[in-house]
This record gives structure tokens, C-alpha cells and sequence, in this order.
């Protein structure tokens, strides 16, 4: 790397900094710096690309539904389906991977053999290792056929709730499919952050409900989940921003419409990261710079909540 | 309410490695019992298996008897959660839960038992269990306060009320005053005075002067070296053991504290 | 359901004493196994009975068998306490098993689908020439173009990575640090296809619209990469004893030896893991890549700074899109080698750890 051997001898300290330690000390802070750079530089190029499109678009970006960028006298585009459709799948991913993931963490910290507990730990992060191109991919070639006949079956009990409204699609490509897709993918992040404050609930505190009586569950709720609630809260919040960016599952998944609806069943709604990569490879002109201000607003829906997540994890830290 | 404990040829293990080998004997109710030893002498890990906590540890295990009062907690149906209810414990670390209130750590037990306890009930039984361990006039003002903002004393003596709330037979206490200030060390001295007039009471301790002052009867642990189980060697009424004891380590011991 | 003898004997109660029964009710210790094979058996026989056997089906229907009789058993004999504490039991085994799903499920259906097509041929020829329909092609010039793609990536992160790394342990004090920590790991959370605008952004700035080519591709998974690699590396770092660091510096060596001669070499095994991982983790990335190495190369291209690059996910991903029955097993198959990548990679990781990992303590 940088460093090569200064052939004279060191000699015995000065009060003087050497130009070593000055190079390796600017060298190390310049790459500290660089990522406050980086992340400055997201932001500012979004920005600027952005505003092009946002300047010539003449519907209101925020609440339109549509997505004309290209119309060439009036360019009319905006976000308010996309933003709907992603918070939407978010949500009903961090709600069914939420209450797992709290139980394979208190599994694999409580309740699994010692011994096997680490390898099983390792197999839950083995669902992150898998690239989300293959859970696209396994998600039209597989879940979306198998899950047809539950859909249907769910339009048929529960179909007087709108959600489940029928009829059910008969692809299975659905915001529900998408959605379990994503909550795979949030899964092991949320267990790896819970498995961490779980196990780190005081000795004292776990062996002080036994002590009195209490089963293992009780032990749990005395002990393990008030003190764990920060983390579990930070987890979810990250895996929830992690749901929010996530682009490949979605865009194979999902055969997506431009409205805004509450039916999970059908095919329709769309994702901000899904339509990106959708249309990008046909966008021309305003529709990159169009596209670029959709990626603006994913990239601010996502830092606010990241931010929140690692405060909320910060503050719970220092509590403990 | 308080429980005779009959041990009989109790070895504890940590997976292969003896830790406690062959204690036998009898711990009277209402009395107050002392484990005295060195440190890694076995006298805590012997002390926990007197209500199953330290099944806790992974790979502990006991083979021996523990009569309480003639069941055997070790028995084939018996579930170390029903023990621990009649077993409480209080550890050498006051540890009330941090997210609750001194009102609900004193409750917390009982509540597990007693989901439906009126609102007076469990009133009464604070009040009572505070009163027990001396830190009712302390805390009464602000019972909904959380615990962790009391001193380390008070923090204790809420444990201790916490234990008996839960109406135990039995109280082990795992050197209850060894992170404590010579002053909070005395109140809970007086308060283990008051409790066993209830109580089975058995206490682990460094300190001796400790063990003269509060127990009734006290029992002597030591290892003969390093890596070697540890033993009972002694045991009896504690003026006999402080003042005639009748095998030479335990003079040893206890001379070697004291000159 | 009724299942067969399982039922244990209860203990009656205890009669002669007044004191508390430490006894009072508790089932068997095998009894959660029996019951639960008997119920696997019994559900099994009814299924095969009606002619709807299906494993998903049968694990379903036994699981909930199991945890209503468990339950209500444990209710009669133990008391609610207990009984909930068994549910609580078998809701938490249930979401590991559930988890388990996926990943098998993932697993088994890349390997059975993507076997029809991996083989020699299809690892060491290219598209080019081949029109997607026709049965022939393979995936040369995407593995060509992820480990360019990545290789680049990993080039320009690791140095930046662990020299951020080096200053947030060894130099960075107070509000500083505070804050670069912070937002590395707000950088963490960046959605991957954000990281590719933001190279189309920037690209559009200096070369002007439509220039897709890898190294755009590369710049962006340096994105995505630079703050796991930073994470991972602070870690070992730090646990770098502080002894060594002093004995150092008690010989006379100045500080920036210490650490390119001690702290460095010392963490080295535990770095290596760490950059591995975080290789594994941009390997896969498809989105940026779309938006920045393009989806329609069909031959090997070497050059990282020319023409638009194919590389396995985009390969899956375009594939996938045009639809026909040869892209999917195209698709299945480069899935399959993308999975073997990233699987070697983490099992090298963790072999590496494991080695190394008593060494540094």
C-alpha cells in the first residue's frame, strides 16, 4: 500500500512529528472524510440531476399519480403511487417478519442447544447472503405460483376485508407475493440486531426472575424484552429502511400498475426502486432526470429512517 | 412456613469437571445458616443447587439428594420452577429490573402466581413485603419511582423484599453485603435478624465477622488445591465452630483471618 | 384431533400433606416427543388417507396438532403459567423452522432448476451471436464482468475502508468520530438502486448522458461497500489488544509503524473475513449494476472503462425479462453459479475466522 521501508534508521523520538505519522494520520482522517464526502455527494448529485425534470414538470410532483416525463411540451410526473406502493409493501413486510424475527432470535439465545446455537444463527444469516436477484427470480418461478391457491382461498374467507378483496390474481404476482419476498430478506437483519441485545440482557436481571419462579417465557418478559426493546425497535427500523430500497425482488415480482390500492390480492401498486429499474434502461431526456427525483425521494424516506433506527439503538445503548 | 433442607451425598459437576463433592447436611428452619470458605471453594455453587439455579449454567448437573422437608427437589416429576417459588434467592449484586417501578419489582413474583390479585391485595402485600425488609418509611413516597434509582442498600433490600413477596419457605442469599457500605451491611444484617423468624435463611459470605454475627449455625467449605473438588469439612453451631472447631483447617482458616 | 396414547399419567393429587406439592402436575419429560411424532404419524395417515399428502401440508397441519393438544394437555395438568410457557416454546421453535423454509425452499429450487443448464458449456461461452431464443449461450461474459466489476469495486473500498477504519480506532476522537461512525452506518442503510443513480448522476456531470460502462458499475458497489468494510474492520481493530499497542510504542516506534507493523498484521485474518463478507455482499447487487454497467451486453468485454458490461445478476435479471423458457434456465443456472460464488465466499470467510479468530484474543 503506501507504506515502504525508510531505509535510515529511525532515530530516537523528537518532540517533532515525523512526516510518517503526519502522511499515514492525513492518509487515514482523508479516508474518514472521503465517506462524509460520499454520502455529501449522494445527496448533491441527486439534486442536481434531479432538477432539470422537477423545473419543467408541470403536475405536482408529491401528489400526482401518473409518470409522463417525456410528453415533450409538458413533461407531467410524480411520486405519490410509487411512494404508496413502496411504504406499503415496507409495512406488510416488517409486519410478518417482525414477530419471527423476535422469535428466532430468543430461539437461537433461550431456547436452542447450546452447541448448535451459533450454527443455527449462521444458517439464519445465510438468507442475507443470498443475492436478491435470486429471491426475484425465486419469487415468479416459485412463490408467486405456489401461493395462487392461498390467495384464492383468502379471497374466499377473508375477502369482506377490503385488503383480501377478490378476485385474486391468477399470476400470484401481487404486493403480497413481493411482500413476503422482502420479509425474507429483512429477516436476518432484524434477528442478527434482537440476537445482540438479547444477549445481552444482565445475568442478573435473567437469573433474578428465576429465582423468584418464573418460567422461561416469564423470565423473558420480566427481563429480556424491556431491556431488549431499543434493539429490537432499532432492528426494525433497519430492516423496515432495507425494505423500502429493496429493488429486485419487487421489480420481478410485482406486475405492477401506477394506482393506488389497498388490494393485496391483485396485481398493481409499484415501488420507487422497482419503477427505477424498470423504466431506466428505456428513459430518454427528462425521464432519467425524472427517475433521478423519484431515487431523491427513496433516498430521503430511507436516511430518515435509518437515522431514526441508529438513534433509537444509540439512545438504548447508553440507557442500559 | 420455614422449611428444613436435608442434603445427602451431593456431588455438583461442570460438564466432567467435579466441582462440589459428597456435602451432606442439615439446615434447620428458622434459623440462619453461613457458608464460609475461600473464594472457588464451591460455596455458591453448592448454594444454588439448593433451589435448581444452577441448572441456569450450561452443563451443570447434580447427582444427590435435597430433602425439603422430606421431597426430594430433585425428584423425577419436579419442576425447579415450583422450587424456585419456594426457594427464593437474593445475590451478591442487587439487581432490580431496571424498567419498573419499586412498586412492581416488589410484585413482580407474586403477580406470575396471582394474575388476578386485586388492586388492595397486591397494595397489602407491598406494603408488607417493604415493611419485611425494612424500606417501607424509606420508599413509601415514591413507590412508582423506578428501582434502579435507589442506593445500593436500599436496591438490596428491595430484592429482599421482592424474594419474599413471593412467600418462599426458604431464603438463599449469595453474599448479600459484599458491594455494600458498612452501614446498608448492618441494616440488612438486622433485617436477616427479623427474617428468621419466618425463614429458612441460608447465607454465603467472605466476611466473618459476618457469619459470627448473624448465623446460628456454620458450615466451613474448602478445596485442597487448586483444580481439586471442593468439600464440607465442618459444620455446627457457630460458637462452636468460631471458637472450638474440631478439624485443623478450619481453625487454620479461621485463625489465619483473624490474627 | 386425537391422537394415540400419549396421554401421560397424570399425578393425582398429592394427598396427607398440606405443604406445597413441588410435584403438582408436570408432564413427562419425553412427552413433547412422543406427541410430537405421534401427531406427525397421525397426520400423516389421514393425509395419505384422503390421497392430499404434501410435505408443507403435513409439517402445517402437525405443527398446529402439536401445539393445540400440547397446550391444552400442559393447561389440565400444569396450570396456565406452564401451559403458556409450552406455547411460547413451540411458537418459537415454530419461527426458526419457518425461517428455514425460505432458505431451503431458495436453495432446492436454484439448484434443481439451474442444473438443467450448468455445465461446462455454459460457463465458458458468451452470448454473443446467440439470439436469445435459441438453445446455446452462456454465462462467460457475466462471470468475466462480475469479477472485473467486483474486483474493481473491492480495489478502490478496501484501502478507503480500512484506512477509515484505522483513523475512527487509532486517531478519531470525540465529536469526529461520533459523527463519521454515525454516518457510516447511516451509509449502511443507502438502498442500492440510490447508489446507482447516484453514479448515473455523476457519470451524466462528466461524460454526459447514456455512458454505461463497469467502472460506473464498480463505483457504485464502492458505495454500498465502503461502509460494511469500514464496520467490519473497526471490529477488529479494536480487538487488537491495547498491550501491544503500548509495547510498541515503548520501543521507540512511532505510531504509524505501530500500525502498519502490529495492528495491521495482527488483525489481518480478522480483516481478510471481513472484506470476504463484504465481497459477498456486493457480488449480488443487480440494481445499481442495471442503471450503470447496462443490460444488453451480450459479449466478453475486458475493458472496464468502455461499452456496457455484463455480469451474473444483470444476466439473471435480463434473462428473466425476455421471458422465454431457455432465459429461465439461462437464469436458474447463472442464479446457481451466482449462489456457489457467494456461498464459497462466505464459508471462506467463516473457515478463516474460526482459524484465526483464537489468535487475536
Amino acid at each position: 500500500m503506501t507504506t515502504t521501508d525508510a531505509p535510515e534508521a529511525a532515530p530516537p523520538p523528537r518532540g517533532k512529528r515525523r512526516i510518517g505519522d503526519v502522511a499515514f494520520a492525513g492518509l487515514a482522517q482523508g479516508s474518514g472524510l472521503l465517506i462524509l464526502l460520499i454520502l455529501a455527494g449522494v445527496a448533491a448529485f441527486l439534486i442536481i440531476q434531479a432538477w432539470p425534470s422537477l423545473s419543467a414538470n408541470t403536475a405536482n410532483f408529491l401528489t400526482t399519480r401518473e409518470w409522463a416525463p417525456n410528453v415533450r411540451e409538458d413533461p407531467a410526473f410524480g411520486v405519490a403511487a410509487l411512494a404508496f406502493g413502496t411504504v406499503l409493501a415496507a409495512a406488510i413486510a416488517l409486519l410478518m417478519a417482525l414477530p419471527v424475527a423476535i422469535g428466532i432470535a430468543l430461539f437461537i439465545v433461550f431456547y436452542a442447544p447450546r452447541r448448535l446455537a451459533s450454527l443455527l444463527g449462521y444458517l439464519v444469516d445465510l438468507l442475507a447472503a443470498i443475492p436478491s436477484v435470486v429471491y426475484g427470480l425465486w419469487g415468479i418461478g416459485f412463490l408467486a405460483p405456489q401461493l395462487v391457491p392461498v390467495f384464492d382461498a383468502m379471497t374466499r374467507y377473508l375477502g369482506w376485508i377490503p385488503l383480501f378483496a377478490g378476485p385474486a390474481s391468477t399470476s400470484g404476482r401481487t404486493i403480497l407475493t413481493a411482500s413476503v419476498a422482502l420479509a425474507v430478506m429483512v429477516l436476518p437483519i432484524i434477528t442478527a440486531m434482537s440476537r445482540d441485545v438479547f444477549q445481552q440482557t444482565p445475568q442478573g436481571h435473567r437469573e433474578a426472575a428465576l429465582a423468584m419462579g418464573a418460567t422461561r417465557w416469564e423470565m423473558i418478559r420480566l427481563a429480556v424484552l424491556p431491556f431488549g426493546k431499543s434493539g429490537v425497535i432499532g432492528g426494525a427500523m433497519l430492516g423496515l429502511g432495507r425494505a423500502l430500497g429493496e429493488t429486485m425482488a419487487v421489480a420481478m415480482i410485482l406486475s405492477p400498475s401506477l394506482v393506488i390500492s389497498w388490494n393485496l390480492l391483485q396485481s398493481g401498486n409499484q415501488t420507487i426502486a422497482a419503477h427505477i429499474a424498470l423504466q431506466y434502461p428505456e428513459a430518454t431526456g427528462y425521464g432519467v432526470s425524472a427517475l433521478i427525483a423519484a431515487g431523491l425521494v427513496l433516498f430521503a424516506i430511507t436516511l430518515v429512517v435509518n437515522m431514526g433506527a441508529r438513534y433509537v439503538v444509540a439512545r438504548g445503548n447508553k440507557e442500559s | 412456613m420455614a422449611k428444613r433442607i436435608d442434603v445427602s451425598g451431593l456431588h455438583v459437576y461442570y460438564g466432567d469437571f467435579l466441582a462440589v463433592a459428597d456435602v451432606s447436611m442439615t439446615i434447620e428452619p428458622r434459623s440462619v445458616t453461613a457458608f464460609i470458605g475461600a473464594s472457588g471453594c464451591g460455596k455458591s455453587t453448592f448454594l444454588r443447587t439448593l433451589n435448581r439455579m444452577h441448572e441456569v449454567t450450561p452443563s451443570a448437573r447434580v447427582e444427590g439428594k435435597v430433602l425439603l422437608d422430606d421431597l426430594d427437589i430433585y425428584g423425577p416429576d419436579v419442576d425447579p420452577v415450583m422450587v424456585r417459588s419456594e426457594v427464593g434467592m437474593v445475590f451478591q449484586k442487587a439487581n432490580p429490573f431496571p424498567t419498573m417501578s419499586i412498586y412492581d419489582n416488589v410484585i413482580a413474583g407474586a403477580r406470575l402466581n396471582n394474575r388476578r390479585m386485586s388492586k388492595s391485595e397486591a397494595d397489602d402485600l407491598v406494603e408488607q413485603s417493604l415493611r419485611g425488609a425494612n424500606l417501607w418509611e424509606e420508599v413509601k413516597d415514591r413507590l412508582n419511582r423506578p428501582g434502579s434509582g435507589l442506593s445500593g442498600g436500599q436496591q438490596q433490600r428491595l430484592c429482599i423484599a421482592r424474594a419474599t413477596a413471593v412467600r418462599p419457605s426458604v431464603l438463599l442469599m449469595d453474599e448479600p453485603c459484599s458491594a455494600l457500605d458498612p452501614i446498608s451491611t448492618l441494616a440488612i444484617e438486622d433485617l436477616i435478624h427479623q427474617l428468621k423468624e419466618d425463614y429458612t435463611i441460608v447465607i454465603v459470605t467472605h466476611n466473618m465477622h459476618q457469619a459470627a454475627r448473624v448465623s446460628d449455625r456454620t458450615a466451613f467449605f474448602n478445596l485442597e488445591a487448586p483444580g481439586k473438588p471442593g468439600k464440607l469439612i465442618e459444620m455446627g453451631e457457630t460458637n462452636q465452630i468460631f471458637t472450638r472447631p474440631e478439624k485443623k483447617e478450619t481453625e487454620n482458616y479461621i485463625t489465619g483471618r483473624f490474627g | 384431533m386425537n391422537t394415540t396414547t400419549t396421554q401421560p399419567p397424570t399425578p393425582g393429587p398429592e394427598t396427607g400433606t398440606e405443604r406445597v406439592d413441588l410435584r403438582r402436575g408436570s408432564l413427562p419429560r419425553h412427552f413433547p416427543g412422543v406427541l410430537l411424532a405421534s401427531c406427525a404419524a397421525v397426520v400423516a395417515g389421514i393425509l395419505l388417507l384422503f390421497g392430499t399428502f404434501g410435505f408443507l401440508l403435513w409439517g402445517l397441519l402437525t405443527a398446529a396438532a402439536y401445539v393445540v393438544i400440547s397446550v391444552t394437555a400442559s393447561a389440565r395438568v400444569e396450570g396456565s403459567r406452564k401451559a403458556k410457557d409450552r406455547l411460547v416454546t413451540s411458537l418459537v421453535y415454530g419461527c426458526f423452522l419457518l425461517a428455514m423454509l425460505p432458505l431451503v425452499s431458495v436453495l432446492w429450487t436454484v439448484l434443481v432448476n439451474g442444473l438443467a443448464r450448468f455445465d461446462g458449456y455454459f460457463l465458458t461461452v458468451s452470448m454473443n451471436g446467440v439470439l436469445p431464443s435459441m438453445d446455446a449461450g452462456g454465462a462467460y461474459h457475466a462471470i468475466v464482468g462480475t469479477l472485473m466489476i467486483t474486483g474493481m469495486a473491492t480495489l478502490i473500498s478496501v484501502p478507503i475502508g480500512v484506512m477509515a477504519a484505522v483513523y475512527l480506532v487509532e486517531y478519531a476522537q470525540g465529536r469526529m468520530k461520533r459523527i463519521i461512525m454515525f454516518f457510516v452506518d447511516v451509509m449502511t442503510g443507502i438502498p442500492s438502486i440510490v447508489a446507482g443513480l447516484f453514479v448515473v448522476a455523476l457519470w451524466m456531470m462528466l461524460f454526459g448522458p447514456g455512458r454505461t460502462n463497469g467502472a460506473a458499475g464498480a463505483i457504485s458497489l464502492t458505495v454500498l461497500m465502503i461502509p460494511v468494510v469500514v464496520r467490519s474492520s473497526e471490529e477488529m481493530l479494536r480487538l487488537v489488544p491495547q498491550d501491544l499497542r503500548e509495547a510498541s510504542y515503548a520501543l521507540g516506534v512511532p505510531k504509524w509503524r505501530t500500525i502498519t507493523k502490529v495492528v495491521l498484521p495482527t488483525s489481518a485474518a480478522g480483516l481478510t473475513t471481513g472484506i470476504m463478507l463484504a465481497i459477498a455482499r456486493v457480488i449480488g447487487e443487480t440494481a445499481p449494476l442495471i442503471l450503470t454497467a447496462g443490460t444488453s451486453a451480450i459479449s466478453i468485454n475486458w475493458n472496464l472503462f468502455d461499452g456496457q458490461m455484463m455480469n451474473l445478476p444483470v444476466f439473471i435479471y435480463s434473462q428473466v425479462r425476455m421471458g422465454g423458457a431457455i432465459n429461465y434456465e439461462r437464469a436458474w443456472a447463472a442464479a446457481l453459479t451466482l449462489i456457489l460464488v457467494v456461498m464459497l465466499l462466505f464459508f471462506l470467510a467463516r473457515m478463516l475466522g474460526r482459524l484465526f479468530a483464537p489468535k487475536v484474543r
